[in-house]
């Protein structure tokens, strides 16, 4: 029963990752459009659907891996979302530089490039604060909270971003995705505990049992 | 506390006042000019040839031009349109085309249709020719299945 329990979880997770980004592989604007025009538009999906996934790890709470595993995919995972990130913005670039450049001064006129802009700094602090861990030195608690907090960020800039695009997510799955993000990212921050003032977790106490 | 807040009102109140004063010239009475849009003149190509037809055709851009303060219509004016369309990017010189207004100050291009790209299906125009100040346009249409658009330009002289 535990097995099939696991499988399921698993096969969920693949499924609300895989089945936006297939959707979206149908749809007729891509007709219209370059290659790298294409292309980053779906390292921006993928990053989407990586940011589903990232909770979930740092939280230990998918089956059948143990924390120290979750925590190594977590941060390839993360490493894969940067990259994700910079094909994104990177292949936007070379597609129409002038609205690129409008987006990152936060000129453009487009709302959703505010978010999507929001959503890297973030993303990109939180991956830098991840791989100086050791060097700054912060304690791991205060460590955590801003690690956290810059996860957040990117979640709901991400997911404001893709909810405001009209381009070729399909409407439907890309805003069940968004949601479920933003849900299960909530869920882990919520259970996590980090922010409750004046109340010692008890030793040995994992949070993410 | 009390004061901080009445200045930073203050501030905010004379801010907007700013704002409304780029958009609203101090102009005595009448019809006040288009100002740009935001991203109006991203990837504009000077000097798109006046043409019949942009591509294949099958959309519509319309539209008038105006003169400010008294509304005048300006005829033979030239409009610059570009889109990404079901034909090309708008980066490509096969993406542009201009057109004249007629003696009512009215213009209509037929165009590729437009198609959403980066992130919202919009058209491009621009009024650039020296006579009147230069106006760039970014309209958006309401729905990406719109076989037209219309964008409204109020000039004033240069």
């Amino acid at each position: 029963m535990g097995r099939l329990r696991s499988i399921l979880i698993w096969l969920a997770l693949l499924a609300a990752m895989l089945v936006p980004i297939v959707a979206a592989a149908q749809s007729p604007l891509l007709a219209w459009r370059e290659p790298i025009y294409i292309v980053a538009g779906f390292a921006g999906i993928l990053a989407l659907a990586i940011l589903l996934v990232q909770p979930l790890l740092a939280a230990g709470l998918l089956p059948d891996f143990t924390l120290a595993k979750a925590r190594k995919l977590h941060l390839f995972m993360g490493i894969t979302l940067v990259a994700s990130v910079l094909l994104h913005v990177g292949g936007l670039w070379i597609t129409s530089p002038p609205d690129v450049i409008d987006a990152l001064t936060f000129t453009s006129p487009t709302p959703f490039s505010v978010w999507g802009v929001i959503a890297m700094w973030a993303v990109f602090a939180a991956a830098m604060l991840a791989a100086l861990r050791k060097r700054i030195g912060l304690r791991p608690m205060t460590w955590r909270k801003i690690h956290t907090l810059l996860a957040a960020i990117t979640v709901l800039g991400t997911a404001a971003h893709a909810m405001l695009i009209e381009g070729t997510m399909e409407t439907v799955t890309k805003a069940a995705l968004c949601c479920v993000v933003v849900l299960i990212t909530a869920k882990v921050i919520f259970d996590a505990k980090i922010w409750q003032p004046r109340r010692r977790v008890a030793r040995g106490n994992r949070s993410q049992s | 506390m009390m004061s901080l807040i009445t200045r930073r009102t203050l501030i905010a109140a004379s801010a907007a006042t700013a704002v409304t004063g780029l958009t609203v010239p101090a102009r005595a009475a009448g019809l006040a000019p288009t100002p740009s849009m935001r991203g109006g003149s991203n990837n504009y190509l000077p000097g798109a040839p006046i043409v019949d037809r942009i591509g294949d055709g099958g959309f519509w851009m319309t539209g008038t031009v105006r003169r400010a303060g008294d509304g005048a219509p300006l005829a033979g004016q030239r409009i610059q349109i570009w889109a990404h369309t079901t034909e090309g990017h708008e980066r490509e010189p096969e993406s542009h085309g201009a057109t004249l207004t007629d003696e009512n100050g009215e213009y209509r291009l037929e165009m590729p249709q437009i198609v959403p790209a980066f992130g919202q299906p919009h058209g491009h125009l621009a009024y650039d020719s020296g006579e009147f100040k230069t106006v760039f346009l970014r309209p958006i249409m309401p729905s990406a299945s719109d076989t037209t658009l219309a964008a409204h330009f109020v000039l004033e002289p240069a």
